[in-house]
């Protein structure tokens, strides 16, 4: 088997070197679609890697949540702010910020209400029973939107910025994707120290190490898993508002597709393991945007999937522990 | 909390009848034939009168009554004669006599409230194809406990099989084998649609094998994620497979879909002599009945080997597994050849009713192979109760009648008796369209039946027990494989 990862690695290898060679400007604009892509799905991945960390229950309405942060974004940011083409830097700044808030904290209350209705009364049911109560919020979430925004698109103006932040030997940087890391990394870092430093992320890990435990030593547990399940759901809401301002457009079914992305890049960093979520996530990225754009011998869009969901069947068959995660009794 | 909720429910009830001097002890000292009579009355009595209240009365409802008593009330287990205990076959014989002859009393039913209408005949044909893929779920969801989110994988490839062999898809080539009833001259592969559906059955289970060899051996919820993407790996293949791999060979014909089947026949000299349909299709308004019989036929086929199989030292070895994977281990049981097995059978069935269905509608088209419908097969299997033959029976009929037929009717219905001034009810502003809310429906279902009744609406006693009493559930590894 490593054998054949090895060559597989190779290959890929081979092809991104030959594309470079044939276009190194135009491959460095898709690396950066790839970047822009990673950190969003990084904001979901994190989302499942924190509840299966705690859980070991992969939250299926988990991409629902991000999608209905998304048109929770859409809305604030076109009906309350009235954002168009042309705003202020100022009222720009303000209202993605306030936006951000709303759909984190609406998004932070829906998941943990979602855990308090559907997940905590079957704690001790077997293992299939929550996931499948899971499938069934998600099918819940979606018809929700349904009913809120109809079954078609939900189109967002362009509001942030395409201008360029740096032109240099044919290669362009925009705005826009900038903007995307602007508000993604200081999430990322502010939950980083939310597990690491805080008391209730002491909590939190403990919680997740054994949960017995955590309780006879006098930690809430299931408060500190709906906390848990708030900070994920807040991380969806962010990826709610930078989905639905970056690609401009919001559908009840896109939380359940790029979930199911982000869940794959949860599991190809380890699941349970947080920077490996992030990892996982940029490597998702990078590969959907090379697919997606390079010119030489790629599968392309249609392919997409076919090829996320490989990676996770291979990964899952054959590393279930991720490219991070620590080799387990359990595998995973 | 549901605990709580039901047993108040339940007390304030039997305070109720207490005050009219019929504690539970009493009721519970009645003979059982009583006690079911009584029950049964007070149920068709209500379903009469809301049908009088809320439907459109037709006295055929008297005759449903009485059919209904009389299958529900007299004690048919114990009809035993000459030593044979024949008791037990009454009320399926009754069951499927009714079955059988629903095409000739569907025209004179009584309009149901809610729901309205009896199921029309392409309704039937409907639930009988998803009553098979339910059941072939029921084996690895129900008997070996295995979450498979991915059956849809199994239909899809199930109605290619039917769109490769029994069509004009590949029309370089022209081969004809036992083509009974098809039109003559045409090229492609034309098998009779009898061997394709068995091809198809073999083809699916063999698929099942290849994505269960490498998969079984993981944890149930890593499991249930494979078979998920499986599952959306074969629509896409089935959408971009026109020109696969940048061959231009033509395999699937895209999103365009493969069309048209040819419909199942007996051909033109058992159409003379024994008077079966030449070509289904030949029949004109007739030809769902025809359908309808062929989907019932197959549909016994699949209940018998689900209740033979269960039986069986397969079967056992299934349960064994779903209840305690390290005991089965330990006494023998091999994981992976049983589990693989569960899988292969559930594939079988669920590819002999995509090309059934394929056949029916006569093609197959990508768009039909989404997620959504591997989880309609779930909720069919969870709403009936997991394990249970007759249970995965009631909740694919209802849930696939809901599918094709209840919900518009619903729909209709809600807005006819609860419009605001004869209009249409609104929610946020936009009408409401009960069918658009399809999978809400779906979704609230699933969640309710797992929170206060997780085995389901007609259980197998051993799968409650498990819900109830909780099992052993911790998977293991280092046996496998």
């Amino acid at each position: 088997m490593p054998m054949m990862a090895t060559l597989l690695v190779a290959g890929a290898i081979a092809l991104l070197v030959d594309n470079f060679v044939h276009g190194p400007a135009y491959f460095t604009d898709i690396a950066f679609i790839g970047l822009t892509n990673g950190a969003l799905y990084a904001l979901v991945a994190l989302g499942y890697t924190l509840v299966y960390g705690i859980l070991e229950l992969i939250n299926f309405a988990h991409g629902d949540v991000f999608m209905l942060g998304g048109l929770f974004s859409a809305t604030a940011v076109v009906s309350w702010f009235g954002l168009g083409a042309h705003n202020s830097t100022g009222s720009l700044i303000v209202a993605i910020f306030v936006s951000l808030l709303f759909a984190m904290v609406a998004c932070g209350l829906i998941n943990a209400a979602i855990e308090r209705v559907a997940y905590r009364p079957l704690r001790s049911a077997p293992r299939l029973a929550p996931l499948i109560t899971a499938i069934g919020m998600s099918f819940i979430l979606q018809n929700v939107a349904i009913a809120w925004k109809g079954p078609g698109y939900t189109a967002v103006p362009f509001v942030l910025p395409s201008s360029q932040v740096f032109s240099t030997h044919g290669i362009t940087y925009t705005w826009e994707k900038l903007i995307v890391l602007i508000v993604t990394v200081p999430v990322l870092l502010a939950l980083v120290y939310l597990v690491q430093k805080t008391r209730q992320g002491k909590a939190m890990r403990a919680t997740a190490q054994d949960r017995d435990a955590a309780a006879m030593m006098g930690i809430d547990v299931n408060r500190t898993i709906s906390f848990t399940f708030l900070i994920a759901g807040a991380l969806a809401g962010a990826g709610g508002l930078v989905y639905a301002l970056y690609y401009r457009q919001i559908h009840y079914d896109t939380g359940f597709r790029l979930g199911l992305i982000a869940f794959t890049a949860a599991v190809f960093g380890g699941i349970g393991n947080l920077p490996g979520a992030v990892l996982g996530a940029l490597a998702i990225g990078f590969i959907q945007a090379f697919n997606e754009g390079l010119p030489l011998h790629m599968p392309g869009s249609d392919w997409t999937e076919s090829i996320v969901f490989s990676i996770l069947i291979l990964i899952l068959v054959f590393r279930p522990e991720g490219l991070l995660g620590e080799r387990t009794p359990e595998g995973g | 909390m549901r605990r709580r909720l039901a047993a108040r429910v339940s007390s304030a009830w039997w305070t109720a009848l207490g005050v009219a001097g019929l504690d539970r002890q009493r009721w519970q000292g009645f003979s059982p034939l009583l006690r079911r009579s009584v029950k049964a009355v007070l149920w068709v009595v209500i379903g009469l009168l809301l049908i009088k209240f809320f439907g459109v009365w037709n006295n055929t409802a008297f005759a449903l009554a009485a059919v209904v008593l009389l299958l529900v009330v007299p004690p048919y287990q114990r009809v035993v004669i000459r030593g044979f205990r024949v008791g037990k076959w009454i009320i399926p014989a009754a069951v499927l006599a009714i079955a059988v002859a629903y095409p000739y009393y569907n025209g004179s039913m009584p309009q149901l409230p809610i729901f309205t209408t009896f199921p029309m005949m392409s309704t039937m044909v409907g639930m009988g194809v998803f009553t098979m893929m339910a059941l072939g779920l029921n084996f690895v969801v129900g008997y070996a406990g295995l979450l498979d989110l991915g059956y849809v994988a199994f239909y899809a490839m199930g109605s290619y099989a039917a769109g490769w062999f029994a069509s004009s898809q590949f029309s370089a080539q022209n081969l004809r084998l036992g083509a009974i009833g098809v039109t003559p001259g045409l090229t492609g592969f034309h098998f009779s649609i009898w061997l394709v559906l068995i091809m198809a059955g073999v083809a699916t289970a063999v698929i099942g094998v290849l994505i269960g060899l490498p998969t079984l051996r993981l944890r149930g919820d890593y499991l249930a994620i494979v078979t998920l993407g499986f599952g959306e790996i074969m629509p896409q293949i089935a959408t971009n497979g026109d020109n696969l791999f940048g061959t231009g060979f033509n395999l699937t014909n895209g999103t365009g879909g493969i069309s048209p089947i040819d419909p199942p026949g007996f051909g033109n000299w058992i159409g003379h002599h024994l008077h079966l349909p030449a070509n289904y299709l030949t029949l004109g308004t007739n030809a769902d009945r025809a359908f309808y019989w062929t989907v019932l036929a197959l549909v016994l086929l699949t209940i018998f080997c689900s209740a033979r199989l269960r039986e069986s030292r397969l079967g056992r070895a299934w349960i064994a597994i779903r209840e305690d994977e390290t005991a089965a281990a330990a006494m023998g049981i091999p994981l992976m050849r049983t589990k693989t097995w569960a899988y292969a059978t559930g594939a079988f069935f669920g590819g002999v009713a995509g090309a059934y269905y394929a056949s029916y509608i006569g093609a197959a088209f990508p768009d039909s192979f989404n997620f959504n419908i591997s989880v309609i097969i779930l909720v069919m299997v969870i709403l009936g109760g997991m394990g249970n033959i007759w249970g995965v029976i009631f909740g694919a009929c209802f849930i696939e009648y809901l599918n094709l037929e209840g919900l518009p009717n619903v729909g209709s219905w809600l807005n006819g008796h609860f419009g605001p001034g004869g209009s249409d009810i609104q929610i946020w502003h936009k009408v409401l369209d009960v069918p658009l809310y399809e999978y809400g429906i779906f979704g609230v279902i699933l969640v309710v039946v797992m929170l206060v009744r997780p085995e389901g609406l007609i259980p197998s006693q051993r799968r409650a027990a498990e819900f109830h009493e909780g099992v052993h559930d911790e998977p293991l590894y280092d046996v496998t494989a």
